[in-house]
């Protein structure tokens, strides 16, 4: 059960890697994918181990990262990233 | 950088937009504090500017300042943008003016929390006269001096903070003139708070924005931040990343530290920390005070006469 979730607005990123290399659990790599200017922005691979603590947003100098705590109560299974 | 998985094997080569990855419903917190329509912004990928931005935002946030009564004014130079991205009244001035326009500003409406952001060759080199009297005259200015080691914008020409044995586009052979020790210098001009922190300190950075704007008087925060296009590049020491790994292995926190000994080098440990936190009395209370003394009955108090 994830407590966290990472969102990415993906055309902000300059693909510098600090939300990959300081994330406390590893969520985040650099995806193969490239946005419209051409960089390789970080993309979720393991959503459950996200804690929310917000790190990748604050190291991020685009503001294209933030992450959220979950609140467990009104989680909704249902949504992506509350598995 | 780190290695580029090919998890996403399906998407090599496809074009993302926005909506591949993002929860609409999410907002970043410092969204507020931007002007969106600015973003993304100038600065280099792997620079660090933005990321003190970022902090000074949540500093903002968690220190719940009015923002009708905050004013940031910011010099020439890379650090010199971050006035046009703050959806902040912000100002831009000419190369080197960021203090005394602040302290005119100051003057002018005492009611105004006033932060100087700007780059260590706008603040120390050009306007470095500006900065010691700033201290010495302990006028109410938050000063927020990125220091990134070199004159960025301007093609990476060696800076008075450029550590010895480097190597720049005006020194190709190395620099051999001894660099500045910001916090020794304004510590000894008379500033009331001097910390210095790597933009790799980002909770420790945005405590230190909090508490200096609890502070009355000179304070002045100095940020290492990595210059990956020229300073990184031409001294071989690899990319932004590379450089927050350097400053992680490398900072050293010794709070209250001497300011004498915390002078930079190429290679060397970084020691960061709050080095000073004193009382002083700022410019207006001693203003206040002399004219009260010399005046007597004749001195009335003006405090309402600010533009408004």
């Amino acid at each position: 059960m994830a407590k966290g979730r990472v969102s990415i607005v993906v055309e902000r990123c300059k693909a510098c890697g600090f939300c990959v290399e300081f994330c406390p659990s590893h969520v985040l790599a650099l995806s193969s994918a490239f946005n419209s200017k051409g960089y390789h922005p970080p993309h979720v691979v393991h959503p459950e181990k996200c804690s929310g603590c917000d790190l990748c947003g604050m190291y991020c100098p685009d503001f294209a990262i933030c992450a959220t705590k979950i609140d467990a109560k009104r989680a909704d299974p249902a949504k992506g990233g509350a598995k | 950088m780190p290695e580029i998985l090919n998890i996403l094997d399906n998407d090599l080569g496809k074009n993302l937009n926005n909506d591949d990855f993002n929860d609409d419903d999410v907002q970043n917190p410092v969204e507020p504090f931007l002007r969106s329509d600015r973003v993304p912004h100038i600065w280099c990928p792997g620079c660090g500017i933005g990321t003190t931005v970022n902090s000074f935002a949540r500093a903002l946030l968690e220190s719940k300042i009015d923002l009708r009564s905050l004013a940031l004014v910011s010099g020439i130079g890379c650090t010199g943008r971050v006035a046009g991205y703050v959806k902040l009244d912000s100002f831009h001035t000419t190369h080197g003016r960021a203090i005394p326009f602040a302290t005119g500003l100051k003057l002018a409406n005492p009611k105004l929390n006033v932060v100087v952001y700007s780059g260590d060759g706008d603040l120390s080199a050009i306007g470095g006269n500006h900065l010691i009297h700033a201290a010495r005259r302990n006028i109410d200015l938050k000063v927020i001096c990125v220091n990134n080691l070199i004159y960025a914008m301007t093609g990476g020409q060696t800076a008075p903070t450029t550590p010895d044995h480097s190597t720049t586009s005006t020194n190709p052979y190395g620099v051999f003139e001894p660099s500045f020790n910001l916090p020794h210098l304004v510590e000894a001009a008379g500033a009331v708070y001097v910390a210095r922190w790597t933009m790799f300190h980002v909770r420790q950075l945005t405590r230190a924005i909090s508490e200096a704007f609890h502070k009355k008087g000179f304070s002045f925060i100095e940020v290492i931040s990595p210059c990956p296009t020229l300073y990184q590049r031409r001294n071989k020491l690899g990319d932004g990343l590379d450089a927050m790994k350097d400053y992680k292995a490398k900072s050293k926190v010794r709070n209250g530290a001497p300011t004498s000994e915390v002078g930079m080098t190429m290679t060397g440990e970084i020691i960061v920390g709050k080095f000073v936190d004193r009382e002083r009395p700022d410019y207006q209370t001693m203003m206040r005070a002399q004219y009260a003394d010399s005046l007597g009955e004749r001195f009335v108090e003006q405090s309402e006469m600010v533009c408004s």
